[in-house]
C-alpha cells in the first residue's frame, strides 16, 4: 500500500494520513493508491502539514508497517530512548522497527 | 567572558523579532514551507525526524554559568528535559514546536545567546579550542579573535547565501585541539620572529562524502587585516564556488579544482583591493574584545597540589589521571566531563546534569565552561585542591566517566534515531562498543583511541578522522556499517581508509574488536592504536577482520 | 521588463533597456546593463562613467552571487541605480541595501508592510561594507 506520512506544521510531530485527516498513529494510516501528490499539494496547501512525502508500506493483523526502517523510526520515536516514543511502556517496541 | 554591550544585545533581540515575524507569516501562509526554510535554517531551525530541531549557537565553546543554566531551562521549558551537545560545540534541542521557538529565542536573548546562523549556507558558528586562556602552549588566547570573527560573520550581508556552508576554526597552539584542519578555514595564531602577533591561513578542508585536509594559504597575515584577508576569502569563494551540485560546492572543492595557487591568486588580487577599503575594524576594538579575556583572580599560592589523601580513592584517581590536563596556572587544572556513559548516549545531558555543571562551575571554575567537539563539557580553571570534591559532585550525578580520549570517548552524530538525513543509526552501535569495551581495565589497556561514528556520509560524526571511524550506510533497506582506519584530526591530520565490505551492527563491533586486537598483538613500547595502525599498515588489520 | 517597487534615489527613474554584460562591453552606447549570477561584474570597471543603470538578476535567491557583485561595483566608484530583479524576497532587503542595492524590481510584488519594517529593522550593523554609508558598531564604539 501506499500511504503519506508528514509534520505536523505547528508541533513538528509526525503524522499520518488517514483519508480524511492526520493521525499520530502510523496503523491509522489509509492507504492512498495514486492519489499522494495529489493529498499531499492540497494538505500542504491549507498548512496542515509540511515536508509530507508517500512511501511504501503493508497492512498485516497488527497494523500498518512502513517499508523502510526510517518511516518506522518516525513511527515509534528515537530507539534509544524507549521513554520518548509513542509506546514508552512497551519495552519490546523497538523490535517493530528492526 | 566576553560580555554583551547594548549593540550586540540590540542585535540579537532584533534578530528574536524578526524571526517572530517569519513565524507568523509563515503560520499566516504568506512564506511557503519552500521560501521559509532557509530562513528558519538561518536560525538554526531543522525540520528532522520526529519534530523541529533548534540548535543554539554556543561561540567558541565558551560559557558562563548562567548561560549554562539556562540551557537546562529551556530543555525544561520547550522541550523534552535535555539537550544534545554537538561536536561544532553547539547545543541542540530535538522537539521544539514552531510556535514555541521565538519564546525559546526570546529566552537566550535574555542571557546573551542565540541561535544565529547556526545552519543554512553562511558562516557558521565560530569554534576554537577548549582549552583556551588555560593551557600553555597558547602564542595568545584565540577567543577575542573568535569573538571579532564571530561579530564580523554575523549578518555578513554578502555571505548569508554562500554557496554552501562555511566553517571557520581559530586556535593559537601548535597542538590542535579543535580539528583546525578540518575547517573550510582554519586559523592559527603565531607569533613572527619579530615577536609580532599573526594569522597563519588554512583553507578547503572538511569532512563530508569527500574528505579533504585543509591547505596552508598564507603563513602570516598581520593581526590588524585578519579581518580583511577573511573577507577576500569568503568572496573568491562566493563568487567561484560550484552551486549545480550541493555535493561540490563547499570551498574544498573550489580549492581543489581551481588549485591552491590559483586560488591563492585570486583572494590575494582580492585582497589588495579590499586593503583600501575601510572595512578592517580597528585594533582599539581588538583590544575592548581582549579587555573580557582576562586571567581570572587565580589564587597566588604555589605547591597547591592535590590530597594525597584523595588520591586514595581509586575511582578518583582513575578520573584525575584521565580526565584532567595541565594547567598554565601553578596549582591549577584543566578538568573534563565526559558526557559519555558506558552505554549512554554521547553528547546528551539532562537538564538536571547541566544546571548542576552550572553550579559546579559557578563553585570551582570562575563561573566559566567550554563544550568541547568532543562532545564533552570542560572546567577550565580548577584549583587542584578542589579536584575531588568537584568530583564527587559529578560522580553523584552520573558525569564522572573516566573515559576521555579512550575508546569509550566515542563521537557520535544522531544517526537515524532522531536525523532526517541519516542512512543508518549511529547511537546504538557508539553503546554496544562502549558497552564492550569501557571497563576500567579495557580503557588502560587499549589507552588512547579516538573513535567517531557517523550514520551517513554528511559525517556529521567525523568517521573520516576518527582512530577507528565507523559510517551508517542504507544497504537495500537495512543499516550497514563501513569500517575506517587510520584517520586523525590533531597537528598530524590523516584521513581513515576504509578496511573493506560493511558489516551490519553487531559485525561492525565485532570488526571494531579484532582490529583492537591486532593492535593490542602489534603494539610497541607506548605506541597508541594509530601509532601502530601507521607503523604497520591495513594488511594486518585487514586479514583479521577478513581472513 | 519588471517593474521597480522599492528606489532610494533621488534622480528620474531610469528606463533604458539593459543589455548582457557582453553586448554591452561590446558595444558603446548602452547605458544599462543586466549582470547575471555568472557574469564577472569587474568586466564593467573601465566603463562604469557612461552606465546609468545596473541590473542584477537574481533567477534564485538563495544564489548570493549578486551581493558580490553589487558590492564590487560600488567599491569601485559605481554611482547610478543599482537594481535587483528577480527572486526577492522581504527578509534579504536589508542585506541588498548594505550591498549597495538602492532599487528592487522583485517579480512577484512584496508586501509593501513587510517590506518597510525590513528596510527600516536593523538600526545597527557589525560590519562595514563601505558602499552603504552605514557606520559599523565597531566604529561607534571607538568615535575617532
Amino acid at each position: 500500500m501506499k500511504i503519506v506520512t508528514g509534520n505536523d506544521l505547528k508541533s513538528g510531530a509526525v503524522i499520518w494520513w488517514t483519508g480524511v485527516g492526520w493521525s499520530l498513529d502510523v496503523n491509522q494510516s489509509a492507504d492512498v493508491a495514486d492519489q499522494g501528490a495529489k493529498i499531499i499539494a492540497r494538505e500542504e496547501g491549507v498548512q496542515n502539514v509540511v515536508g509530507a512525502y508517500v512511501i511504501d508500506g503493508e497492512k498485516d493483523a497488527d497494523g500498518v508497517r512502513p517499508a523502510h526502517i526510517k518511516e518506522r523510526i518516525r513511527a515509534l520515536g528515537p530507539t534509544v530512548r524507549p521513554d520518548l516514543t509513542l509506546k514508552p511502556a512497551d519495552p519490546a517496541a523497538v523490535n517493530w522497527v528492526i | 567572558m566576553y560580555k554583551y554591550d547594548d549593540y550586540d544585545q540590540q542585535m540579537v533581540d532584533t534578530r528574536v523579532e524578526e524571526f517572530r515575524d517569519q513565524v507568523r507569516r509563515r503560520l499566516a501562509g504568506e512564506l511557503t514551507e519552500d521560501q521559509f526554510k532557509p530562513l528558519r535554517l538561518q536560525n538554526g531551525l531543522y525540520l528532522q525526524l520526529h519534530a523541529y530541531m533548534l540548535r543554539v549557537a554556543i561561540p567558541y565553546g565558551t560559557l558562563n554559568s548562567t548561560q549554562m543554566a539556562a540551557l537546562g531551562d529551556i530543555a525544561d521549558k520547550y522541550d523534552r528535559g535535555y539537550g544534545h551537545f554537538t561536536t561544532r560545540t553547539n547545543i541542540q534541542y530535538n522537539w521544539i514546536k514552531l510556535d514555541d521557538t521565538p519564546d525559546a529565542l526570546a529566552d537566550l536573548a535574555k542571557v546573551e545567546m542565540h541561535a544565529i546562523q547556526t545552519s543554512g549556507n553562511c558562516i557558521r558558528n565560530i569554534s576554537s579550542d577548549q582549552y583556551a586562556g588555560a593551557a600553555a602552549d597558547e602564542v595568545a588566547d584565540p577567543r577575542p579573535y573568535a569573538e571579532l570573527l564571530r561579530q564580523w560573520s554575523s549578518f555578513h550581508p554578502e555571505f548569508l547565501v554562500l554557496p554552501r556552508k562555511f566553517k571557520i576554526a581559530v586556535i593559537a597552539s601548535e597542538i590542535d585541539r579543535a580539528a583546525m584542519r578540518l575547517h573550510d578555514i582554519g586559523i592559527r595564531l603565531v607569533r613572527s620572529d619579530a615577536g609580532e602577533l599573526g594569522a597563519e591561513f588554512h583553507v578547503g578542508g572538511g569532512m563530508g562524502r569527500t574528505p579533504f585536509i585543509a591547505k596552508k594559504l598564507r603563513d602570516f597575515v598581520p593581526i590588524d587585516q585578519m579581518i580583511t584577508f577573511a573577507e577576500a576569502c569568503v568572496r573568491v569563494y562566493n563568487r567561484y564556488g560550484r552551486r549545480d551540485n550541493k555535493y561540490k560546492a563547499r570551498i574544498k572543492i573550489l580549492v581543489h579544482e581551481l588549485g591552491l595557487e590559483a586560488y591563492a591568486r585570486e583572494v590575494d588580487a582580492e585582497f589588495a583591493h579590499l586593503l583600501t577599503q575601510p572595512i578592517e575594524p580597528p585594533l582599539a576594538e581588538l583590544k575592548r574584545i581582549q579587555g573580557f579575556f582576562t586571567d581570572p583572580p587565580f589564587a597566588q599560592e604555589t605547591g597547591g597540589e592535590v590530597d594525597p589523601d584523595d588520591r586514595d580513592d581509586p575511582d578518583f584517581r582513575l578520573w584525575l589521571d584521565r580526565n584532567t590536563y595541565p594547567h598554565k596556572q601553578p596549582g591549577y587544572a584543566i578538568a573534563n566531563v565526559s558526557l559519555k556513559p558506558i552505554g549512554g548516549i554521547p553528547g546528551d545531558a539532562t537538564s538536571d546534569q547541566i544546571r548542576l555543571m552550572a553550579d559546579l562551575a559557578r563553585e570551582y571554575s570562575f563561573d566559566e565552561l567550554r563544550v568541547t567537539h568532543a562532545q564533552n563539557i570542560v572546567f577550565p580553571h580548577v584549583k587542584k585542591r578542589d579536584l575531588y570534591a568537584l568530583w564527587q559532585r559529578l560522580d553523584a550525578a552520573d558525569l564522572s566517566t573516566p573515559n576521555l580520549d579512550t575508546v569509550g570517548d566515542i563521537i557520535a552524530c544522531p544517526g537515524l534515531d532522531y536525523c532526517a538525513l541519516a542512512n543508518a543509526r549511529s547511537i546504538p552501535v557508539a553503546q554496544k562498543i562502549s558497552e564492550r569495551f569501557g571497563s576500567a581495565e579495557k580503557q588502560a589497556e587499549i589507552g588512547e583511541l579516538k573513535l567517531k561514528i557517523s550514520g551517513c556520509i554528511n559525517a556529521c560524526g567525523h568517521h573520516h578522522a576518527g582512530h577507528i571511524g565507523i559510517l551508517g550506510v542504507d544497504k537495500k533497506g537495512k543499516e550497514n556499517y563501513q569500517l575506517l582506519l587510520g584517520g586523525s584530526e590533531g597537528a598530524d591530520t590523516s584521513l581513515g581508509q576504509i578496511t573493506g565490505p560493511g558489516f551490519d551492527e553487531d559485525g561492525v563491533v565485532d570488526a571494531t574488536e579484532k582490529a583492537i586486537e591486532v593492535y593490542l598483538a602489534n603494539k610497541q613500547g607506548e605506541e597508541r592504536f594509530l601509532d601502530t595502525y601507521r607503523r604497520i599498515g591495513m594488511a594486518p588489520f585487514k586479514e583479521a577482520i577478513y581472513g | 521588463m519588471v517593474d521597480v517597487q522599492f528606489r532610494f534615489r533621488d534622480d528620474d527613474a531610469v528606463n533604458d533597456p539593459a543589455v548582457t554584460v557582453s553586448a554591452f562591453t561590446e558595444q558603446s552606447n548602452a547605458t544599462a546593463v543586466r549582470v547575471e549570477p555568472g557574469d564577472d561584474a569587474r568586466e564593467l570597471l573601465p566603463s562604469l562613467d557612461r552606465l546609468a543603470l545596473v541590473e542584477v538578476a537574481f533567477p534564485n535567491w538563495t544564489d548570493g552571487r549578486g551581493y558580490s557583485s553589487a558590492r564590487i561595483l560600488r567599491e569601485a566608484g559605481y554611482t547610478g541605480e543599482l537594481r535587483a530583479t528577480g527572486d526577492l524576497v522581504i527578509d534579504m532587503l536589508h542585506h541588498m541595501r548594505r550591498c549597495g542595492f538602492d532599487a528592487f524590481a522583485p517579480e512577484k510584488p512584496l508586501n509593501p508592510d513587510d517590506a518597510k519594517v525590513a528596510f527600516e529593522r536593523w538600526e545597527n550593523v557589525y560590519q562595514a561594507t563601505a558602499v552603504d554609508g552605514r557606520q559599523p558598531i565597531w566604529a561607534k564604539r571607538h568615535p575617532a
